[in-house]
């Protein structure tokens, strides 16, 4: 068995001896370099673009919205967002124009003799002014009026979080050319998909004449969901104009100020509650800003939306949430995906509460926490696979959370202490894959091949974005056959040779795909007994019997469809049902002290019990819990994109600030594994889960330490100092 | 001319000498494993060692490192045969997308050679100018700490 042991992974030798290719890496012959010439206004109309004519001209390639021949539109969800603008401008950094050269530096000049003239018009940047809305939801459940009429306290809360960057450390880099007439396109992305059903649209060919490659790539965390659509249609319209291929590589502060983000997000509670502080009814506002264009938006704050009422039984319940326009570049992607906005809000107004029950927020959660047989907002009774508890539990006495409690309670009253110390808690959920129907129009599709020699190879669009992929993969289709993992390998993401089996994204891979691989493989291994007699037991017993089984033709592919289970039902249109498939469980706490000068935070230790219902390879699992929960730490206390006039003025690391190995604790990682029946050999989710609570957890502790709740993120020095003044 | 030594090979660069030392590793020596972050010294992907010491190879220029001998992540082991360090790693989780693990990698081999401690607060304190999104650091620390040990 493969399953449950950290097999080595498989991408580590290359990238651990500088041999993995990423795009820029890669060495493309007679490449031209492409660069963006952006706008620099927030909203405004294009009046005109002149050349400086001093500059030769004629060495380069220069294209604009007119040169695109089919529709200049970065199709995803709404048709609204142009691959280069075409007369009018929504948000600062938006591309116009774009031009490649032979030489890099010589492409820089040529973008900066580029003159763009606006008409200046009216931005909105405050997303409560915003009269243009994206999408909307409303979650009921219950009757909220009888509710709040039963209510023996109501607590009502407004908590904010801002954008973050993903901050992946390889920039965005795509490169294009044309070779027997099939557009190629290659580079560092997460969807290759995604990518192909933008290019069809925009170069008006089809899937035959498009073909998407995806190379090593150096970190996503969704910021390679979409953007890479953008630049993948920037990189072939100059690739086709100047007839040789074209790279198109971002330098950090393009990546930070031009490409997506996390949606900034209010979300309001009013809360009723017995005095002994069992949940009557919730009802909660969420706003997030969507930025110029829809992208993403719409999806993201379904989720932001279906993980609004925390991981709490609540017999009423009102969610009203809205996605708006204002003019900064597009929001999209980012790990949690709307979840940790509004379980920021969600988690943290527990403190609150607590300070009006005059009942600790542990005892608070331990009332009213899911258990096997709870309903949730949306009316889905969790059947199987509910670890919240003992998450909850388990983070708790491991971390010595209630001793330390009172511990800090005593040092904070000494004023001689140089610091204040304190420990916070905060638990959820996690919807792993896409909503209810979400997977169903997706019909995402992965398989299994074995060559006429006798290689097993997995077959995938799931990208290695560093997360595992391949290793996990390999090691679930090893043991679905019953062979040795090192005897399959997995494709590279390559729309003519994969099938589509969705984005990599919303904590599917592993679940949702990696339950396909499975599938197929099963399929393989009834084909292996009916034309065999056996699975292959030894390497030469393997290309014996691929000999057999593929006597009429070079490889057997073996390829499964997702199929919608029959007892998970969701109503798109009331928002009512099975939101997900299940739901991944997380429970963190953090111990922090905070300097009485400086104010600084200092995180010591993080404890964290996540039930990811099977942990297919562990080290990568936790690989997957620690890195996830520190770009949580970042976004509480660090980390935040400050705009001005729409646009991002800390667009680079000196300025935005990400941890450190110095500003990162030491974890306790606690893995908990209540197995989903239907995810293969038991696992749901794991990437998107340790980035939701970190934020809440963190502010519970500064309370803790500090006495004063503080509903917006990050807790900077800055921040608390102005708090406590 | 400039003159260099690069792994332990002899070199010479004949073009721009305020070229990054970056940017002539990669273009005109082929030595790709370095990778570029950020280009402004902060990330520490582009770390290599000049003489020793980890420096970031995007703020130095080209003739800054005559006569210097330069050390990249091709100097340690191959796929094949992995250094310690790069063994540790691999054991440990100290990799995920890989793109800061080559700066990262020098970085703690310079730290591990100065043959001072190697706990968790000095690997920590040698390894913050190098910034990694993925791992959280734990299993980076866990990784040098690993391969200074054997």
């Amino acid at each position: 068995m493969s399953v449950g042991k950290n097999e080595p992974r498989r991408d580590g030798p290359a990238k651990l001896t500088g041999r993995a290719q990423y795009l820029d890496d890669l060495a493309i012959p007679d490449c031209w370099h492409g660069v963006t010439v952006r706008s620099t206004v927030p909203h405004g109309r294009i009046k005109s673009i002149s050349y400086d004519p001093a500059f030769p001209w004629s060495e380069c390639v220069v294209v604009t919205a007119k040169d695109i021949p089919g529709q200049n539109v970065v199709t995803l969800i709404e048709p609204d967002q142009p691959l280069l603008a075409d007369g009018l401008v929504r948000h600062r950094e938006e591309a116009v124009v774009l031009i490649a050269h032979a030489d890099r530096a010589t492409a820089y000049e040529a973008a900066r003799r580029v003159k763009i003239e606006y008409e200046a018009l009216p931005p909105v940047f405050d997303m409560e002014k915003s009269d243009k809305t994206f999408k909307s939801f409303t979650i009921t459940r219950g009757d909220l009026d009888a509710g709040f009429a039963a209510a023996d306290v109501v607590v009502e809360g407004e908590y904010r979080t801002p954008s973050q960057e993903q901050a992946y450390i390889e920039n965005n880099a795509i490169a294009a050319y044309e070779e027997n007439g099939v557009l190629i396109i290659t580079g560092s992305l997460q969807c290759p998909y995604y990518v192909l059903k933008a290019m069809k649209k925009i170069f008006d060919r089809d899937e035959t004449k498009i073909r998407i490659v995806q190379t090593v790539t150096g970190g996503g965390f969704g910021g390679k969901e979409e953007y890479p659509s953008m630049i993948a249609g920037h990189a072939a319209l100059l690739s086709l104009k100047a007839g040789r291929p074209v790279k198109i590589v971002y330098d950090r502060h393009e990546d930070m100020v031009a490409t997506t983000k996390r949606h900034p997000a209010i979300a309001r509670h009013r809360t009723a509650l017995t005095k002994d502080g069992k949940l009557l009814a919730q009802d909660i506002e969420v706003i997030m800003d969507g930025g110029a264009y829809t992208t993403l938006s719409a999806v993201v704050l379904s989720r932001g939306t279906l993980h609004a009422a925390g991981v709490y039984e609540c017999p009423n319940v009102r969610v009203r949430s809205r996605v708006v326009m204002t003019h900064t570049p597009p929001n999209g992607a980012f790990r949690g995906f709307g979840a940790p906005q509004t379980l920021f809000a969600a988690e943290l107004h527990w403190e609150k509460i607590a300070d009006v029950l005059k009942i600790d927020s542990l005892t608070l959660r331990r009332r009213n926490i899911f258990k096997l047989g709870s309903t949730t907002a949306t009316g889905q009774t969790l059947l199987e696979s509910v670890g919240a508890e003992e998450c909850l539990e388990k983070s708790v006495k491991s971390s010595g959370y209630v001793a330390k409690r009172k511990e800090y309670d005593r040092w904070n009253k000494n004023a001689k202490n140089k610091t204040w110390k304190g420990i916070g808690l905060a638990v959820c959920h996690h919807g792993a894959g896409f909503t209810g129907s979400g997977e169903v129009y997706l019909a995402s599709r992965a398989g299994v091949a074995l060559t006429k020699t006798g290689e097993l190879i997995v077959l995938a669009a799931s990208t290695e974005i560093g997360q595992g992929t391949n290793t996990m993969f390999a090691q679930v289709a090893s043991d679905a056959l019953g062979v040795p993992a090192s005897w399959f390998t997995v494709e590279t993401p390559d729309t003519h040779k994969v099938p589509d089996s969705g984005p990599t994204v919303a904590s599917r891979t592993c679940m949702i795909v990696g339950g396909l691989v499975s599938r197929a493989t099963k399929d393989l291994k009834r084909a292996f007994e009916a034309e065999y007699g056996r699975v292959p037991k030894t390497p030469a017993d393997l290309k014996k019997a691929a000999a057999v089984l593929c006597r009429t033709s070079p490889a057997r592919r073996f390829e499964v469809q997702f199929e919608k289970p029959a007892d998970v039902t969701w109503d798109d249109a009331t928002y009512k049902g099975d939101a997900y498939g299940v739901y991944s469980y997380a429970a963190i706490v953090v111990d922090l002290e905070i300097d009485k000068v400086t104010y600084e935070v200092r995180v010591n230790k993080v404890t964290t019990a996540q039930d990811i219902g099977k942990a297919i390879n562990p080290l990568l699992a936790e690989g997957q819990i620690i890195g996830g929960s520190t770009q949580g730490l970042g976004w509480a206390l660090l980390e935040e994109p400050i705009f001005k006039d729409g646009v991002m003025i800390n667009g680079t690391f000196t300025n935005y600030v990400i941890p450190t190995s110095l500003d990162t604790p030491p974890f306790q990682v606690i893995l908990v594994e209540k197995p989903y029946s239907r995810g293969p050999f038991g696992a749901k989710g794991v990437g998107e889960l340790p980035m939701d609570i970190p934020g809440p957890a963190v502010a519970a502790a500064v309370k803790h330490a500090t006495g004063r709740l503080i509903p917006t993120l990050p807790h900077t020095p800055e921040r608390i100092a102005k708090a406590l003044s | 001319m400039i003159k260099l030594t690069v792994n332990g090979k002899k070199k010479s660069f004949a073009g721009a000498p305020f070229k990054r030392l970056l940017d002539a590793l990669r273009e005109d020596f082929a030595l790709t494993g370095t990778k570029e972050g950020c280009g402004e010294g902060e990330c520490g992907a582009c770390t290599v060692l000049l003489d020793g010491k980890p420096v970031n190879s995007c703020l130095i220029p080209v003739c800054q490192a005559e006569g210097a001998k330069i050390e990249t992540v091709e100097s340690l082991g191959t796929p094949e045969k992995l250094s310690k360090l790069q063994a540790g790693f691999l054991a440990c989780g100290g990799a995920q997308c890989g793109i800061c693990t080559p700066g990262m990698l020098m970085t703690a081999h310079a730290h591990i050679r100065t043959k001072g401690k190697c706990d968790d607060r000095s690997v920590r304190t040698a390894l913050a100018g190098n910034l990694c999104r993925c791992t959280g650091y734990q299993d980076i620390v866990k990784s040098v700490i690993k391969a200074a040990k054997k």
